[in-house]
């Protein structure tokens, strides 16, 4: 399914999606707040998008933007579900209960940007030693072992 | 013997805390793991009653490098993600750079891609089935599958110059066109003889009563199960699930093949390890027709600069990899570098069920159910 014959199918379902939809690059996105990030994505589970395919976040300076990709087995189609964090509280709802595919991914993502899943029965380190301070992801992240790379380009 | 102040020997078995249950640690570089993977089991007697896989300990950071690199020095890295996999990950991640920058692939890139990747998942395969086996007591069916193996991977080496992390697919294109040695005469030949061999290895072991006592029946994951744990690939479709992204959502050239996805019934880690096999006889069957359809021509888009620098904006592309969708997450901020790259790894959340569908089963049938996923810690941990 094209992302445009979703848009018209979701809008007619759910029409107050209508102004945080969009389409990038033939994608469907949906872009939210993030207290109703959990909300919207229960709702789009029952529209028929039954595999939680990924979570990841970007650094996105002043906030940290926290990107889901949710994906339909039966329309054959992926949407982005995309929401920004404050930086100094990043936080959202963890999908755990809707989906078991965001346990370990949401570890990750706590991992690596510590951004809290709230809701997630386990949430601890799943890449990093348990004994890890910081988030390795985040671009001010800072490490003396790391030894800069000389700029040839 | 009574003692007042303990108690009987009998009040002091059932009083304790876990008396019966034992703690056992198998890794991290156990053999059976496929990699470094350690899991904490709870056992009581033989039987697992909890499983906790703690990953992890192959993590070089790919992602973060990346970050730190051109968007064409970062086609090596990927080749380190899914090692037994390489041409996936390149062509995952040159998808995604092609998408940012608008750049169209010659059909014949297309063709060759397909070839080079529909010969990796039967190298792929190979390794997992054969492996599979191995973890059951099967060493000589081990031994055939790599035999099978590696014959493929004579061939990808002629063509790109290396046995396992090939750098071949660059966006754009491939690095090499075919080389002019019979290359094409000796991968028809391949794709004739290889079918009796993999009749011999499916009825060496998934026709031995032994191996199917050791497998059926054994870590079933049921069709529900699989779509909320996010499994996906062979693994998925072994669980019932009728879903190839080569065939539902075809990218690249796939939709000019004819081929059946093969979908298992009871999801056990026998039918996950026989759909691998099966596959093989697909992925050959793609390779002949595209033998068939390819025509000469460029092999690299015209004006590749050697420095990208792709318009601001973020995309994600998805591959039916063998161990299932992989997908590159690929974000620009108009530079000369990646400002993130996120792999989205099939064998990271396939084995994330691994925990859940071992409790009630012997230990040594963890060992089984761990292969049946086939994880790949390179890409597990990235």
């Amino acid at each position: 399914m094209k992302a445009e014959d979703l848009s018209e199918r979701l809008l007619k379902e759910f029409p107050d999606l209508a102004s945080s939809f969009s389409i990038d690059k033939g994608e469907a996105v949906v872009t939210v707040s993030s207290d109703v990030v959990h909300d919207t994505i229960e709702r789009l589970k029952g529209f028929g998008f039954n595999q939680f395919e990924m979570v990841t976040a970007v650094d996105r300076g002043e906030n940290l933007e926290v990107v889901y990709i949710l994906h339909s087995l039966g329309m054959k189609v992926v949407i982005w579900v995309r929401t920004f964090v404050p930086r100094d509280a990043a936080w959202v709802a963890s999908m755990v209960d809707l989906y078991t595919a965001a346990d370990w991914l949401e570890r990750e993502v706590y991992d690596l940007f510590g951004i809290e899943f709230r809701g997630h029965p386990d949430l601890r380190r799943i890449m990093m030693p348990f004994d890890f301070e910081g988030s390795p992801l985040r671009k001010d992240y800072v490490d003396e072992n790391i030894i800069p790379r000389p700029d040839y380009i | 013997m009574t003692n007042d102040a303990q108690g009987t020997a009998a009040e002091i078995v059932s009083d304790g805390p876990s008396v019966r249950e034992m703690v056992v640690n198998v890794g991290p570089s156990h053999p059976s793991t496929h990699g470094v993977c350690r899991i904490i089991t709870h056992l009581d007697g033989e039987v697992v009653t909890e499983a906790d896989l703690v990953i992890g300990y192959l993590h070089r950071g790919i992602e973060k490098i990346a970050e730190n690199r051109t968007y064409l020095q970062v086609v090596p890295l990927t080749d380190r993600l899914d090692y037994v996999g390489s041409m996936y990950n390149n062509w995952a991640y040159s998808r995604a750079v092609e998408k940012l920058m608008g750049i169209t692939v010659p059909e014949r890139a297309e063709y060759l891609r397909v070839i080079t990747c529909e010969l990796q998942r039967v190298a792929s395969h190979m390794m997992a089935v054969g492996s599979a086996g191995n973890d059951a007591g099967a060493t000589s069916f081990f031994v055939l599958a790599f035999w099978i193996r590696e014959q493929v991977v004579d061939l990808l080496a002629r063509l790109s110059g290396s046995r396992l992390t090939y750098n071949y697919v660059r966006p754009g294109g491939v690095s090499f066109d075919i080389p002019e040695d019979g290359w094409v005469e000796d991968l028809r030949a391949l794709c004739k003889k290889t079918p009796a061999a993999l009749e011999e290895l499916d009825r060496l072991f998934f026709g031995n009563v032994i191996a199917k006592d050791r497998t059926k029946g054994i870590g079933v994951l049921s069709a529900e199960d699989a779509i909320a744990a996010g499994v996906t690939g062979p693994s998925l479709r072994a669980s019932g699930v009728d879903f190839d992204l080569r065939r539902d959502e075809p990218y690249s050239v796939y939709d000019r093949f004819s081929f059946d996805v093969v979908v298992g019934e009871s999801g056990d880690s026998f039918e996950r390890s026989r759909c691998r096999l099966l596959e093989c006889y697909e992925s050959l069957r793609i390779i002949e027709q595209a033998l068939d359809q390819m025509e000469p021509g460029r092999t690299t888009a015209p004006s590749i600069p050697r420095l990208i620098a792709p318009p601001a904006g973020e995309v994600y592309e998805r591959i039916e990899s063998a161990r299932g969708t992989l997908g590159v997450y690929l974000v620009s901020d108009g530079s000369v570098r990646p400002w993130r790259m996120k792999v989205r790894s099939p064998a990271f959340t396939n084995l994330s069920v691994v925990g859940t569908l071992a409790v009630g089963h012997t230990i040594s049938d963890l060992v089984i159910i761990v292969g049946s996923f086939d994880p790949v810690f390179g890409e597990v941990d990235r």
